[in-house]
């Protein structure tokens, strides 16, 4: 036992002589849940967009100040002729351009119909999508509050409640997230080195002639990086309530359980590539190249994975990051308990034992 | 000039001479590009709705029916109560629940105006403004639908209407693929610049070889050039076949000039190779010099537009990805190839890629000279 309390200090010792190491252990996870948390938004809006005005009526003026006024466009000139709209798109300076045809108000009285063109630049179709219905919406506004329609008979008035995130807001989809793929990212590279780097300075011979069971190097090598994992967690934690104002709605202690799991997980994985590597760089290309893509894509906070072809749906099950952020979502955001999250607990606690048992049965006390 | 070329050569010899790294610089960003795109779908459609009809009547079964013939929305669940449906939004079963009031018909034709209520699940902010705005459109159809049908109602329909037309330009059928191909494309590029050059220098610090080229009386900027230049043509080549796969499996073709995308793709390697060396005079172990690379990495992935609209972003988050140059050169790459933009349209991310790669390599030669004397 006094054996292994030494060998711990050891490995804490060295994680804390490097530098840049440090800073990819603390730094990576404050600035992704500040730049990610205030940076990254699904809103719409102030989108530039410009006018072309062929009618200049009365209608057309009150439609444009109520188009201005809202906080999802801005009108950023004029123009005098569709010619100049081609180079408009072409700069990426606008999002969107509003027509109106000539005689526009003299249309709508006579003929009670009128007809707005709107071109909207496809190449982000979300984008495109979103802003044409922001202004269909605006001029749907129009038609009833200029009394147009406000005598249409049988009218279904959607009541539409946003529930969870009335503000649609980026961070609570975002810090699950990162939460994830920091967690992951910084236990599964961290491990992945720690056992190969040994081997290649040749200081495992000693360690393996040595008296000292093979479990306890594995648990000396785990505990800084289990220990700074844990750290890390509480500083996410306090850093989303402090800056974005995002408490954990449901209890903090299934919370902390589920995510010790998740992070035991994620340095067996890192144990896992680190008995198999022969080398630093490929231990490190391995979980870069192995672990980053397919955490960010398959967790399902980018895209979601219904949408997803279903061969890398099935795929998707095999990442850890999947279920642990289904745990954080319903336990953070919705505040749900045990009863809802046991299903996810359970696999990762699987995976957990499962890659535990495999690195423990791959670890060679013999190089060669 | 002729140092240049025996660096040069030595630089290639040695990239040709590792077997393991060939396949990981060229084969892994080709199965990358052709995989990720499959998972990279943003287009929201399966919706998964909750529907709760309390009213059984003509008009609420016609209204589910065509909900669920729209193509966005997948029935998942059809609850006896509200509370059921909303417990299926609580446990992700469910994307949206749509009450349909009692008497709904009934109430309808007697007072004109009636309610239906969506509760929608807000945590993804861009399904649930998506979802919002589908099931509102199809609604409003709805609602045109049975007026029509309605003789009472033909009366008045004659109100004057203001419509909107709406086009789609650069990508009429709203192909997600042609909007993120090219983004992939640029962080493929990115992860092979920044990480090979950064630790392409590191390793020659750490098996010692840097020593020797120090007393050597090659010039520093020579020595850098000669570092520069073989990811350039790595690069090219790996860009290359980026374009030639996106050609090939997803039928994109720049709209825009060839010339054009190489020029600024120069100009994107130059700034990239710049702070990969800059990296690599801060490092002294490859350990070391993969934490940092990896740490601007994931933070320039994450903001640069690849997945999220650098537009929607606050102003001074957007004033700090100005100077990511991978930003720069994704607008550039979506402008070129779907809208066929030119030199004149794309002139200020070209010199602000410029600025910044000029700043990032005298940053690295400076202090390289530093560390080394």
């Amino acid at each position: 036992m006094k054996q292994l309390i030494v060998f711990i200090k050891k490995e804490f010792l060295q994680v804390f002589r490097d530098k840049q190491s440090l800073l990819m252990l603390f730094g990576l996870p404050i600035a992704q849940i500040v730049l990610f948390g205030f940076a990254l938004s699904n809103e719409v809006k102030n989108s530039k967009i410009v006018v072309a005005d062929y009618s200049k009526d009365v209608i057309t003026t009150q439609i444009i100040s109520k188009i201005a006024s809202g906080k999802y466009f801005d009108i950023e000139q004029s123009l005098q002729s569709a010619n100049q709209l081609q180079a408009a798109f072409k700069k990426g300076t606008i999002k969107m351009a509003v027509i109106f045809p000539a005689n526009f108000a003299v249309d709508l009285l006579h003929t009670n119909k009128a007809s707005i063109q709107i071109i909207a630049d496809a190449s982000d179709p979300n984008v495109a999508t979103t802003v044409t219905n922001y202004i269909t919406q605006i001029i749907n506004d129009y038609n009833v509050q200029l009394g147009l329609s406000s005598a249409q008979p049988l009218q279904i008035v959607p009541e539409v409640q946003m529930m969870y995130n009335p503000e649609l807001r980026g961070a609570p989809n975002f810090i699950p997230g990162v939460m994830a793929l920091v967690l992951m990212l910084v236990c599964t590279m961290m491990t992945s080195v720690a056992i190969v780097k040994e081997k290649e300075l040749g200081t495992m011979e000693i360690l393996l002639v040595s008296p000292f069971k093979p479990l306890y190097i594995i648990i000396a090598k785990l505990t800084p990086n289990l220990l700074i994992s844990i750290v890390n967690f509480f500083i996410i934690i306090l850093l989303s309530y402090v800056f974005l104002d995002l408490q954990v709605k449901g209890s903090l202690l299934l919370l902390t359980f589920c995510s010790i799991l998740f992070i035991l997980t994620s340095l067996s994985i890192g144990l896992l590539i680190s008995i198999s590597a022969q080398t630093q760089q490929a231990a490190m290309m391995g979980s870069l190249m192995g672990m980053m893509l397919p955490t960010m894509l398959l967790t399902g906070f980018l895209f979601p994975v219904e949408n997803m072809p279903v061969a890398l749906q099935w795929l998707a099950n095999f990442v850890p990051s999947r279920w642990y952020f289904i745990i954080v979502k319903q336990v953070m955001l919705k505040g749900l308990g045990i009863t809802s999250v046991w299903k996810e607990t359970l696999i990762l606690l699987g995976m957990c034992v499962g890659l535990f048992a495999i690195s423990l049965k791959k670890f060679k006390i013999r190089l060669q | 000039m002729k140092t240049l070329l025996f660096l040069l050569e030595k630089e290639f010899r040695q990239i040709m001479r590792n077997k393991q790294m060939i396949p990981l610089l060229l084969i892994a960003p080709v199965i990358q590009l052709v995989l990720l795109p499959l998972a990279a779908n943003y287009t929201v459609k399966n919706i998964s709705i909750a529907v709760v009809d309390n009213d059984h009547s003509t008009f609420s079964r016609k209204l589910i029916n065509k909900i669920t013939a729209s193509g966005y929305f997948r029935l998942t669940g059809y609850t006896a109560s509200y509370k059921e449906a909303l417990s299926m939004v609580e446990q992700d079963k469910a994307d949206l629940a749509l009450q349909i009031p009692i008497n709904f018909e009934r109430d309808l034709v007697r007072e004109n105006s009636n309610k239906v209520f969506i509760a929608i699940n807000a945590i993804e902010g861009t399904k649930a403004g998506l979802g919002g705005a589908y099931i509102g459109s199809i609604i409003n159809d709805f609602n045109a639908e049975i007026r029509g049908d309605w003789p009472a109602a033909q009366v008045t329909i004659a109100a004057p209407q203001i419509t909107t037309v709406s086009s789609y330009w650069y990508n009429p059928f709203m192909n997600y693929n042609l909007y993120i191909v090219p983004a992939i494309l640029v962080t493929l590029v990115t992860a092979m610049a920044a990480m090979q050059s950064a630790f392409n220098i590191v390793q020659e610090k750490e098996s010692g070889t840097i020593e020797q080229i120090n007393v050597t009386p090659i010039k520093k900027y020579i020595f850098i050039l000669g570092k520069l230049i073989p990811f350039m043509v790595l690069g090219t080549i790996l860009f290359t076949i980026g374009l030639l796969i996106s050609w090939l499996l997803y039928g994109i073709v720049p709209v825009g000039n060839l010339f054009v995308l190489y020029v600024s793709l120069f100009f994107y390697l130059f700034s990239m190779l710049g702070f990969g060396l800059l990296v690599s005079t801060y490092s002294s172990t490859q350990q070391q010099a993969m934490s940092l690379a990896f740490f601007f990495i994931l933070i320039f992935n994450m903001l640069s537009g690849v997945f999220n609209s650098v537009d929607s972003m606050p102003q001074w988050a957007q004033i700090i990805v100005e100077t990511f140059p991978p930003s720069h050169f994704i607008k550039i790459m979506r402008m070129v190839v779907l809208k066929g933009s030119g030199f004149g349209d794309i002139s200020y991310h070209l010199a602000a890629m410029f600025v910044i790669g000029l700043i990032l390599n005298t940053w690295a030669v400076l202090n390289y000279r530093k560390t080394s004397g």
